[in-house]
């Protein structure tokens, strides 16, 4: 299993004829992903890379049962974007831009909670984004840029504020035998539609899901409330590493939310947090492998043991779709066995071939 | 990008906040002139971004055109805290009976513009949220909107009369306009003061706008202060760059900001110095790359530089390109170390190998490669 994206995604591409949508839709179909259409309004009847283009996304869902879209449209016009994939129904919205002003963000976020449907953490529609680079389920299905060749299937779910640093983790963690169920870019912008503790919650409520890795980066307080949610909510073990331990405070360091303000927001500040929440941090991205190496072969023995986790079960899972819940109960049978698996072996020969 | 008092004033007044009538000035002529157009006694204010301009000196009154003359000259000599002073606001005085703290942020957790009001104004209000949190009353704006009868209750209670609260819902209101037609991520108001007479008035301004807004604001580059900036961050601004100055020996170009915040950590984290943060971006095009390796030998005391580019959106074969490209119109003078791996990565080791040049895969081998180049340059 995964979360979010899976083998049953169908991909509307938003902003499909520019330079990185058209591009990324390549690399996208290449995966595996069901692109099943792409929108640039005035583009209508065209093709790119075989994928069919249509006028406006309502269109667009109504030939092709879309369930999800990814928006790769221009910074001024990329919020509006979102509001008409909303409107149009889907499932999953991913915004990739980046510079979109954070005004806009917030209408879109709000426009998607209020479709939403009250207190259903879990629930649909959903924003990702923006200014992310999307997310991956290793062997099914990929949602916007990450490289599709350094992932693979398997027990670590993977959440994280920034792109490239997470293809980085990702990679090093295929390299050490510890393949993926998703990875996630949640973003680097203040306001976004999937915070940490939304993943979280997802992985947590995941039947595959055995570890997570979580990468912050100086900004705003989203670590330190990770850090709580994980202490009360999180059964499965996580990892945290956090960027910026030797940012100077008042500097943006690239991403819009990325900055010390006020003193507070440091990279101590949160490490400390997540220590204090006896969630292990890695000092260095090469540290993330073994730190989760070693806490999954000691989960796996706990559960061999027969002991229950030490941690409650969330509030939040009570409310996940019922084959969730089923599935994250259910004894983990051949799970723990071997990884990755032969399967898995095989799919990543085969994209490796693709590329 | 952060205003200046006297620029977050002329945006209020846009609002049609009340803001006393003033100018800003760069010499004690300029400063003289002003206080002579606009009689009576006059406040000089230090125009640089940073808080306790009071306590530094940086904020006096003059009785005559003559007396602001020597005040600005005065102000215009000192440096608070590292900034050189080089403007100060000449405004209209103002009788002060008391002062209030008013402000609009944004609050990333909540999702919402976020109003602080208190009663204890004047001073730094970290400070007060410290020490006396009670005093600070705060209210999420929802997302339809500020009422003006939601402004009113809040004030009602930090007011006498209903005279002043009235003028100070409305300046509420106002800043709440400012703060989203304007794409301000903070529009303060510190001290929202009531004068003897019972007026309300806005007498400082801070504004933080939100960068990603400019495309819809083409006023906003005119409130850009060149000299505030070193020429290597005017390069990397008008080349879409993100770059950062910071005081160690190694160069770090990198794709996307997460990683390089962490190439700069593990720079630390091996013993080394970073001297820079500088993220060249997703879609990145030769040019940036070459711009990037300017800023970098024109501005910095680096004695190597490291290339380390993960390629998602970023191409690693672009990246390459730019980086032939700009050896050959100037070779470096520091040795370089490359590290490259993701989209394209075949491409780019060709184009490098082709120009005599090899890249490593592994981040920690390249970081652990540059201290060390770092270290024979430096020996």
């Amino acid at each position: 299993m995964s979360i979010l994206i899976d083998r049953n995604t169908r991909l509307i591409v938003q902003g499909i004829t520019g330079r990185d949508g058209a591009f990324h839709t390549q690399q996208m179909v290449a995966y595996g992903t069901n692109v099943v259409a792409g929108v640039t309004p005035g583009k209508g009847g065209s093709k790119v890379h075989g994928v069919p283009v249509f006028d406006s996304v309502a269109e667009a869902v109504e030939a092709t049962k879309a369930n999800t879209s990814v928006i790769y449209v221009p910074a001024p016009f990329a919020a509006d974007a979102v509001h008409e994939a909303a409107d149009a129904g889907l499932a999953l919205i991913v915004c990739i831009t980046e510079g979109v002003p954070v005004r806009d963000t917030l209408g879109a976020f709000h426009k998607v909670l209020g479709l939403r449907g009250a207190n259903n953490a879990l629930g649909r529609p959903r924003l990702i984004g923006p200014n992310c680079p999307g997310l991956i389920t290793p062997g099914q299905s990929k949602v916007g840029i990450l490289p599709g060749q350094i992932c693979t299937p398997g027990p670590v779910g993977v959440v994280s504020k920034s792109g490239t640093l997470t293809y980085e983790v990702v990679k090093q963690l295929t390299d050490h035998g510890l393949g993926q169920t998703t990875c996630l870019g949640i973003g680097g912008d203040p306001v976004i539609g999937t915070d940490f503790i939304d993943a979280l919650s997802l992985f947590e409520a995941d039947g595959k899901t055995e570890a997570i890795v979580l990468m912050g980066e100086i900004g705003g307080s989203a670590e330190e409330q990770a850090a709580q949610f994980i202490k009360r909510h999180v059964s499965k073990p996580v990892v945290a590493f956090v960027a910026g331990q030797t940012a100077p405070p008042g500097k943006r360091m690239g991403h819009a939310g990325a900055i010390i303000s006020g003193g507070s927001g440091t990279a101590a500040e949160k490490m400390a947090a997540f220590e204090a929440a006896g969630v292990p941090v890695a000092r260095i991205p090469s540290e993330i492998p073994a730190l989760v190496a070693e806490l999954l072969q000691r989960r796996r023995a706990r559960k061999k043991n027969g002991a229950k986790p030490v941690k409650a079960v969330p509030a939040k899972r009570a409310k996940a779709p019922v084959r969730n819940v089923a599935a994250a109960r259910a004894p983990r049978r051949a799970a723990a066995k071997s990884r990755p698996s032969a399967t898995s072996k095989k799919f990543a020969k085969k994209t490796a071939g693709k590329k | 990008m952060n205003l200046h008092e006297y620029q977050g004033k002329e945006l209020f007044a846009r609002f049609a906040l009340p803001v006393l009538p003033g100018q800003v000035a760069g010499t004690p002529e300029e400063a003289r002139d002003v206080a002579a157009s606009l009689g009576g006694t006059v406040v000089i204010k230090a125009q640089v971004q940073a808080g306790g301009r009071g306590k530094a000196g940086g904020v006096k009154l003059a009785h005559s055109p003559d007396e602001a003359f020597e005040k600005a000259r005065d102000i215009l000599a000192l440096t608070i805290k590292g900034l050189p002073v080089r403007k100060v606001l000449v405004a209209e005085a103002a009788d002060i009976a008391k002062e209030y703290y008013c402000a609009i942020v944004l609050d990333r957790d909540k999702k919402a513009p976020l109003v602080m009001l208190s009663a204890e104004g004047g001073v730094d209000i970290e400070e007060v949220a410290r020490t006396a949190p009670e005093k600070i009353v705060r209210f999420h704006i929802p997302q339809d909107g500020l009422r003006p009868y939601v402004a009113r209750n809040l004030m009602r209670p930090l007011f006498p009369d209903f005279a002043q609260t009235a003028q100070a819902a409305d300046i509420l209101l106002k800043l709440y306009r400012v703060f989203t037609d304007g794409d301000c991520s903070l529009a303060e108001i510190n001290p929202l003061a009531v004068t003897p007479a019972g007026k309300v008035l806005a007498l400082d301004a801070k504004v933080i706008l939100d960068d990603n807004a400019d495309f819809r604001h083409k006023d906003w580059e005119t409130w850009r202060d060149p000299a505030e900036e070193t020429p290597g961050e005017r390069l990397a601004r008008e080349k879409g760059l993100s770059y950062v100055k910071l005081d160690g020996d190694i160069g770090c170009i990198v794709n996307g900001a997460g990683l390089a915040m962490a190439t700069m950590d593990l720079i630390k984290h091996y013993g080394g110095e970073p001297a820079n943060f500088l993220d060249i971006g997703g879609s990145s095009n030769p040019e940036k790359v070459t711009a990037a390796l300017k800023i970098l030998t024109s501005e910095s005391r680096v004695r190597a530089i490291l290339f380390n580019i993960f390629g998602g959106i970023t191409r690693c074969d672009d990246v390459a390109n730019g980086i032939v490209a700009s050896l050959q119109a100037s070779p470096l003078e520091v040795p370089l170390v490359i590290r490259l791996t993701g989209t394209n990565e075949e491409k780019a080791r060709q184009i490098l190998k082709d120009f005599g040049l090899g890249a490593t895969t592994s981040m920690d081998e390249a970081v652990r490669m540059v201290i060390e180049k770092a270290q024979e340059v430096g020996a």
